[in-house]
């Protein structure tokens, strides 16, 4: 414990000086702003801003772009409160009820609780990292394929339990998910998969671009098409802040969402993923009135987006304390933290105390200007809700054009926002949610690849699912869930949790 | 704000398309580098370029253009316009396994292409879990030899320089292991140090901190000489396998039809770059290799390319590897 103080103590020592304060404050603030264009997601804002740290020092450097990551981060899910377009993954469930709010004229309610469960979250996570990180280094070597197929299991009955209306349509909608993520080259064998001889699809479909197509255009479309119902968004702006009532319903489902997002954080391959959804299962599953769901509910946001910061920083532990990164974003710190001449690995901490604790320090005071900067800003936002659609939406059109543009540039990949934005609309339409596809699509990959990897370990038997300890349980959590959800005499008032 | 650049430079293209090769560089010049950012070219592409911008006067603007393992970056590079505007960083898969792994390649790297000069090579380790029951290259291959059968290998991905070389250690010690194919180096490094699977061949940068850490152990490394970064690691010549000798080599190279007196000058701002202590700082602290003064010029690297292509296409055929 002793050692936690005087660590974290030269931590804040080398954070606090003005340079290093200066950097996570340019950082979080470029990084929300960029962050907040459509599209525009914490890797391509900090693979466009990579080159602007190349004049600090290596720690200056990894306070800044470790500022533009929750920065761009948070900014994401600023989008996806206001124009209901999810950045990345793990913003996809802020959309659903905190676009919801905004549109009631909560917006305000539902940034400034995003912002606080943040911030919430972020001091939590910052602790967690300083005391755990070294023993829970374990845990991310204790995931092996087996594990994490198990894992994915249990995130896909998360899904089914995410679903709004028809169960049936929700499995459908998974399932297709699932399908749209193996388009392009096996990774196992090199052959294509159902890319019709297309070339730009042999590297799959980007998430950003289903992502964008299914919830922004579509969502342009749908706000077309009825005119009266766009008006909703600009008749009432409400209270800008949230009150004393928002806070008591948010703050246990922030606390709960702390704890799943950090957990799931510091598993390898991406398991950060998840934090968002489980938490909004677990909400929807505590909830009294589960009916509020996707009608904006503030726990909806409040627990999601604490899950979201809390696992976007444990995801550090793996690259800080290992040197391997458990997801892109992480790969590409490893190539800024390569790029300044530290090669990240177990000697960091032992080597360059300076930099592996003044950056823990950092994480919190980053967290700190993402509260001071977002709040002044919700006002903004806000207003932003005010100017006429039909100015509006070619805006978000143009910028969602750009946005993902710049992510591979692709010419292509705006074609097939076109082609998900029509694809979204018909879904909606049809009364068919979206958000299982999504969550389908993200886990889809990890579970195929995953399956196959651990059958290929095990030489083809499946007893290795059931023989290994923590993907048992796993399963068996997940078994648990779907029969709870699927019979309906075990739990009283399951139709009002499917049925609208 | 990289976009910005790449959108203005591209107008002033339009207007200056006739412009004296003397004036080069006149505006920001784009390098596809057609891997992630972040990844090893990337990195080194943007220490090498730092230096490069500053004798050309010019900012050399990294575009990461990623996918099928580098093929979709140096596609379109190889079919945009040789005015030396836009160059690239090709490397040992892109220009010299990707003809045998992607049989509908656009591109043929021994003809479409004006070399300019080689960046820097990263050596491959021979690395295998900490369990491994033999602690040197020959005990592996006396393993290997008893239990062949039993073994997992693992690789980044069809087209990655670890299934390539991989393929390659495999055919030198007649060796079939079962292959588990990975997203990407990080995760294939984490289950070798969870000890789910056994052995694997990458990028010195990529392992030396987990081999200095004792996370994982190191057979060998396949260059003529020790790295100074593992001192303790033989190469495989002293263990006892001097034929397999692999460098994930990065080269600089533009479009066919590039005009000589650019590709000279793009050649010496390279040399220059490389040539600086900062620069050798850098990526001798990464474990990477500098070029000799041969494969520094345009010359030795076209030869280089040549003679990669036909060593790497009859391993990875006769594996049956291919990525379409």
């Amino acid at each position: 414990m002793g050692d936690l103080f005087s660590n974290l103590g030269l931590g804040f020592s080398v954070a606090f000086s003005v340079q290093n304060i200066l950097s996570a404050f340019i950082g979080c603030l470029v990084g929300t702003l960029i962050g907040v264009l459509p599209g525009v997601g914490p890797i391509a804002t900090i693979a466009m801003l990579l080159p602007i740290t190349f004049s600090l020092d290596p720690t200056g450097a990894l306070i800044m772009l470790a500022g533009i990551y929750y920065g761009a981060q948070y900014g994401g899910s600023t989008t996806a409160i206001l124009v209901n377009i999810p950045g990345e993954a793990t913003s996809v469930v802020t959309a659903l009820d905190g676009h919801q709010m905004a549109r009631q004229g909560r917006a305000g309610i539902a940034l400034g609780v995003a912002a606080i469960g943040s911030f919430f979250a972020g001091t939590v996570a910052t602790l967690v990292i300083a005391a755990l990180g070294k023993p829970l280094t374990g845990l991310a070597l204790l995931f092996g394929p087996t594990e994490y197929f198990a894992l994915m299991v249990m995130g896909l009955v998360f899904a089914v339990v995410l679903a709004r209306g028809s169960i049936l349509k929700a499995i459908a909608m998974i399932l297709l998910g699932v399908l749209l993520s193996t388009v392009g080259l096996d990774l196992e064998t090199g052959e294509e998969r159902m890319t019709f001889g297309l070339a730009f699809l042999s590297d799959g479909i980007d998430f950003a671009v289903l992502a964008m197509g299914v919830f922004g255009i579509a969502e342009i479309m749908r706000n077309l098409d009825h005119t009266e119902h766009r008006d909703v968004v600009r008749q009432a702006i409400g209270r800008l802040l949230p009150n004393k009532d928002d806070f008591k319903q948010a703050y246990k489902p922030a606390i709960r969402g702390t704890l799943i997002g950090a957990v799931l954080g510091i598993l390898p391959g991406n398991g950060a993923v998840l934090g968002p959804f489980a938490s909004y299962t677990l909400e929807k599953k505590l909830a009294k009135d589960p009916r509020r769901f996707g009608r904006g509910a503030i726990e909806g946001v409040a627990g999601p987006e604490s899950a979201n910061n809390a696992g976007a920083q444990t995801s550090f532990i793996p690259l800080l304390t290992l040197g391997i990164p458990p997801n892109a974003v992480m790969a590409l710190m490893v190539g800024a933290m390569t790029i300044h001449g530290i090669i990240p690995g177990p000697q960091v901490m032992t080597k360059n105390p300076d930099l592996f604790w003044g950056m823990i320090a950092s994480m919190w005071i980053g967290n700190l200007m993402l509260l001071v900067i977002n709040l002044p800003l919700v006002g903004l936002w806000v207003r932003l809700l005010k100017v006429p659609y039909r100015l509006l939406f070619p805006a978000i059109l143009m910028f969602c054009c750009i946005g993902i543009y710049s992510i591979n540039s692709l010419p292509t990949d705006v074609m097939f926002i076109a082609l998900f934005g029509f694809v979204g609309y018909m879904l909606i339409k049809f009364g068919f949610e979206p958000a299982p596809m999504l969550l389908g699509f993200v886990l889809g990959k990890l579970m195929e690849e995953n399956l196959r990897r651990a059958l290929i370990l095990s030489r083809g038997s499946l007893e290795t699912f059931i023989e290994r300890p923590v993907s048992a349980g796993l399963l068996a959590v997940a078994a648990i869930l779907l029969i709870i959800a699927l019979l309906p005499s075990i739990r009283k008032g399951r139709d009002e949790v499917f049925t609208e | 704000m990289k976009k910005i650049a790449l959108a203005f430079a591209a107008v002033a293209g339009l207007a200056a398309t006739g412009a004296q090769a003397q004036n080069f560089p006149s505006r920001p010049i784009t390098m596809i580098v057609p891997f992630a950012a972040g990844g090893p070219t990337d990195v080194v592409a943007r220490i090498v370029t730092d230096h490069m911008s500053r004798t050309l006067g010019q900012q050399i603007v990294i575009e990461n253009v990623a996918g099928a393992g580098g093929t979709t970056g140096i596609t379109r590079a190889a079919q945009s316009q040789p005015d030396g505007y836009t160059i690239m960083m090709g490397h040992m898969g892109t220009h010299g396994a990707a003809p045998a792994l992607y049989p509908n390649l656009k591109y043929d790297p021994t003809k479409d292409f004006a070399a300019i000069g080689m960046a820097a090579g990263t050596p491959i380790v021979i690395v295998a879990k900490k369990d491994f029951p033999a602690n040197d290259l020959k005990g592996f291959l006396d393993y290997m030899k008893t239990n062949g059968e039993k073994v997992n290998m693992a690789h980044a991905g069809v087209g990655s320089v670890s299934h390539s070389t991989g393929i390659l250690f495999n055919s030198i010690i007649k060796a079939k292991p079962t292959m588990v194919a990975y997203r990407g180096t990080g995760p294939a490094l984490n289950d070798l140090m969870a000890n789910t699977v056994d052995y694997m061949t990458d990028q010195i940068v990529n392992v030396a901190p987990q081999i200095q850490g004792g996370n994982i152990k190191a057979f060998a490394i396949a260059t003529p000489e020790r790295s100074p970064v593992l001192p303790n690691v033989p190469t495989t010549k002293e263990a006892g396998l001097g034929d397999y000798q692999v460098s994930a080599w990065n080269a600089v190279f533009a479009p066919k039809g590039t005009p000589p007196d650019v590709v000279k000058k793009l050649n010496e701002a390279l040399v220059k770059s490389l040539d600086d202590e900062n620069t050798k700082k850098r990526l001798l602290e990464l474990g990477g290799v500098l070029p000799s003064a041969e494969e520094k010029t345009p010359e030795g690297l076209q030869k280089l390319v040549n003679s990669e292509v036909a060593r790497w296409t009859p391993v990875l055929k006769a594996a049956g590897a291919t990525a379409e």
